[in-house]
């Protein structure tokens, strides 16, 4: 009944966050879930986060978080290799 | 990947096998319908293994009184209507949203959007129809405590929240002996915590599984289910550990409890279910549509001749409602099971099974 | 700060308004060999061959987006429905219907692309037609393109030549398209790499045709409806069933997400860089090897075959999993879902 997809965040701003999946990027909200922090994966679900993912158990089931988790290790390395930070 | 949907086939096969009676899940969650349906996963299944498509779509579950209410105000040309993209074609007495064509009934992602309308159209009055299960209702809570905190003045909902728990009780009280077990849904069930369907469990012994929405997931779930029934056992699993716990979100569920309270309500096709609808409590009345627009409740609509509620429980198959295929059609849809178009009702009509 | 110029009713009135937009600001876009002939008729040296004739009408919004705009979407589309047919080609038409207040920088933007994409297509435009239409009557500009070209020799594409057996080909990865004008529209809002993948593919649809003539039974772009819309008309027409898998559908993760976000089927999104070819067994490997060695089809793959329509002309997927299911033509507008 409810549509909800993992992202990571990238950002966030007292109960805003911004969500990055694959290089989309969402505005949503972690009021619902206050003990998130940077880099963790979330559910999110009609713009909030609904609950922190647990990496290891999703990797085992999930098909489209093994990219997820792996887009963003690419990032980070070609962040790290290219320098600055836009 | 592959091994384990065959290991997870075999399991199935193999339980479904030992028990020599049709077994009838019902999968309660409408992304799980949906899922189902992607995946192919019907196909692969045994012949004895029945799916039903449960009342978890809350759109389709949303009472066509509550339509009727929506489309009302819809038409108020001092109203915004902010609404989830899955209300548009859920059809009224009067038609549907996108059939009235305005300009002022928006579509938004979140109830942070139908606030942010209501705080650039200050002369207007934003509207938001609030309806989805325990997943979905925290948003609308959220929208309300920050609307008073904020002093937006021209905001409100129209709850039409629901409780799933109450739900599943309700189906398997009518003396229904056609439901084996449920599929429980994923992302309700991380608000919830899976021990919330300890209850269900215990008083009537089914088996209750939590699983998400890969292909993999669902048919892990299944086989739990098939081998549960064959050995006679009920018990809670969940199979989705990457985002359900036995507690769930506490922090999600203070926010509802802080904004709504329960109350009897009515269900397309099932009528009023007791202590299974949300409303907003008394404090924040001030942001209740219903308050609002002076309007005592929500009128419960009768679907005269609709037999969704025996559909969705495995009792009847559609042809056998008197309404399938003549006055309720995919294209002019009546009961749930046919509004929405992964409903059991849609699917026999379209496919012929 | 100075106001920006806008279109006025006055520019469609037949003057001199109108005059000086078509010779100042139109015409001198489709720079050198692509001028618009000023006469009532443009006059046209035709190859010999089959005339292939098409129309269509743009409207867009937005009116930019990453990939593309509306201009460049109204040579394309109309570019691609001569290509897939199984034409060459031969010239457009250009017709704007522009509404008052319409800034013309706006207004020259689209100018410019239209005439790039000409260029780049190398097909020219020869004649047009300008209307303003009143505040409120329309929605900023609409375009309609009209197109001729001459039908290769080699090409015989019908839906009567479609039979069992036959190979179904893509060009690339599904939804692009949809999914970047998603994002960009009120209310889903979201950022995103994606862009469009709006092409004209006349070079793409001319290869196979040329060098596998008559192996070639059918093409057609996907646009509206994605392949969805586009497989289950091909179903109807041709009486036969569609077997797709969608192990072999090409996907991008990134468009793949944006769409699981919003609850869309990417069979059901639109594309505008993208056409379905049914080719001739036979010839299927040798078609996507031409496909993979073009820019515009390196993603290209055999997706899915013709079979007898034994349960009726019917388009079913088997799943990653080995399941089956229907796909059906979708209702017409996609809305986000969150259940």
């Amino acid at each position: 009944m409810c549509l909800a997809v993992p992202a990571r965040i990238i950002e966030i701003n007292v109960d805003k966050a911004v969500a990055d999946a694959m290089g989309n990027r969402w505005n949503i909200r972690i009021t619902l879930t206050p003990d998130i922090e940077v880099g963790d994966i979330v559910l999110i679900h009609a713009g909030y986060a609904i609950t922190k993912v647990d990496e290891e158990e999703a990797q085992k089931t999930w098909e489209l978080f093994e990219e997820i988790a792996r887009f963003e290790d690419q990032r980070q390395k070609a962040q790290e290799g290219g320098g600055a930070d836009a | 990947m592959l091994e384990r949907i065959e290991k997870a086939r075999k399991a199935i096969a193999g339980a479904c096998r030992k028990v020599d009676k049709p077994i009838q899940v019902m999968e309660v969650c409408g992304t799980h319908t949906v899922a189902i349906f992607r995946h192919g996963i019907r196909s692969l299944l045994p012949k004895n293994l029945k799916l039903l498509s449960g009342p978890g779509c809350p759109v389709c579950v949303t009472d066509q009184g509550y339509i009727d209410v929506i489309l009302e105000l819809a038409q108020r040309d001092d109203v915004i209507l902010a609404t989830y993209g899955d209300m548009m074609r859920v059809p009224g007495k009067a038609g549907s949203l996108e059939s009235l064509h305005r300009s002022t009934i928006k579509v938004v992602l979140s109830t942070d959007d139908a606030l942010t309308l209501a705080q650039k159209h200050p002369d207007k009055i934003v509207v938001f129809a609030a309806v989805g299960f325990e997943t979905t209702t925290p948003p609308s809570a959220v929208a309300v405590a920050d609307a008073a905190k904020e002093g937006v003045k021209n905001f409100c909902i129209l709850s039409g929240h629901k409780l799933v728990v109450p739900a599943m009780q309700a189906l398997l009280g009518a003396k229904n002996d056609k439901i084996d077990a449920f599929l429980c849904p994923g992302h309700v069930s991380v608000i919830l915590g899976s021990d919330a369907y300890k209850p269900v469990v215990e008083q009537f012994k089914r088996p209750c599984v939590v699983a998400g929405f890969e292909a993999v997931q669902i048919l892990e779930g299944l086989a739990n289910i098939c081998e549960q029934v064959a050995e006679g056992t009920a018990r809670v699993d969940s199979i989705y550990g990457a985002a359900v716990t036995p507690q769930g979100n506490a922090t999600a569920r203070k926010i509802i409890a802080e904004a709504f309270e329960p109350c009897d309500g009515a269900w397309r096709g099932l009528g009023v279910i007791p202590g299974a609808t949300l409303r907003l409590k008394e404090k924040y009345s001030r942001f209740d549509a219903l308050k609002r627009f002076g309007m005592e409740e929500i009128p419960a609509e009768e679907l005269g001749g609709c037999q969704c509620g025996r559909v969705l429980c495995g009792l009847i198959d559609p042809p056998q409602c008197p309404l399938f295929g003549r006055t309720c059609t995919p294209d002019a849809p009546i009961g749930p099971c046919m509004v929405s178009t992964e409903g059991a009702c849609s699917a026999w009509y379209k496919y012929g099974k | 700060m100075e106001e920006k110029k806008k279109i006025m009713l006055a520019h469609g009135g037949g003057g001199r308004l109108m005059a000086d937009l078509i010779n100042r600001t139109i015409v001198p876009k489709f720079g050198e060999g692509q001028s618009v002939q000023l006469t009532d008729s443009a006059v046209l040296d035709m190859p010999a061959g089959k005339l292939c004739f098409t129309t269509d009408s743009f409207v867009v919004k937005p009116l930019f987006f990453n990939g593309g705009d509306i201009g460049k979407l109204a040579v394309c589309g109309t570019v691609n429905d001569l290509a897939v047919a199984g034409a060459k080609p031969v010239a457009l038409s250009l017709s704007l219907i522009l509404e008052e207040g319409l800034e013309l920088e706006v207004l020259e933007r689209i100018l410019e692309s239209i005439g790039r994409t000409a260029k780049n297509a190398n097909v020219p435009i020869v004649t047009g037609d300008t209307k303003v239409v009143e505040k409120g009557s329309a929605d900023s500009i609409f375009i309609n393109t009209s197109g001729v070209g001459v039908r290769l020799d080699k090409a015989d594409p019908s839906f009567a030549r479609i039979e069992p057996g036959d190979a179904i080909l893509i060009n690339g990865t599904l939804g692009e398209h949809g999914m970047t004008i998603m994002s960009q529209r009120e209310g889903l809002k979201f950022q995103t790499p994606l862009a469009s993948d709006c092409a004209c593919l006349h070079d793409l649809t001319g290869i196979l045709y040329e060098e596998l003539g008559s192996s070639v039974k059918f093409m057609r772009d996907p646009t509206r409806g994605g392949i969805a819309a586009t497989l289950n008309e091909i179903a109807q027409s041709a009486r036969v069933a569609v077997e797709l898998q969608e192990a072999c559908l090409p996907m991008d993760k990134t468009v793949q997400t944006a769409a699981d976000m919003l609850g869309f089927d990417l069979l059901n999104i639109a594309n505008e860089g993208k056409v379905l070819a049914v080719v001739a067994r036979e010839d299927a490997d040798k078609a996507l090897t031409l496909w993979k060695n073009h820019p515009l089809g390196q993603k290209a793959a055999i997706i899915g075959t013709i079979t007898e329509a034994a349960d009726g002309p019917l388009v079913e997927l088997v799943t990653k999993i080995g399941g089956r299911r229907m796909v059906q033509t979708p209702y017409g507008r996609e809305l986000p879902r969150i259940c």
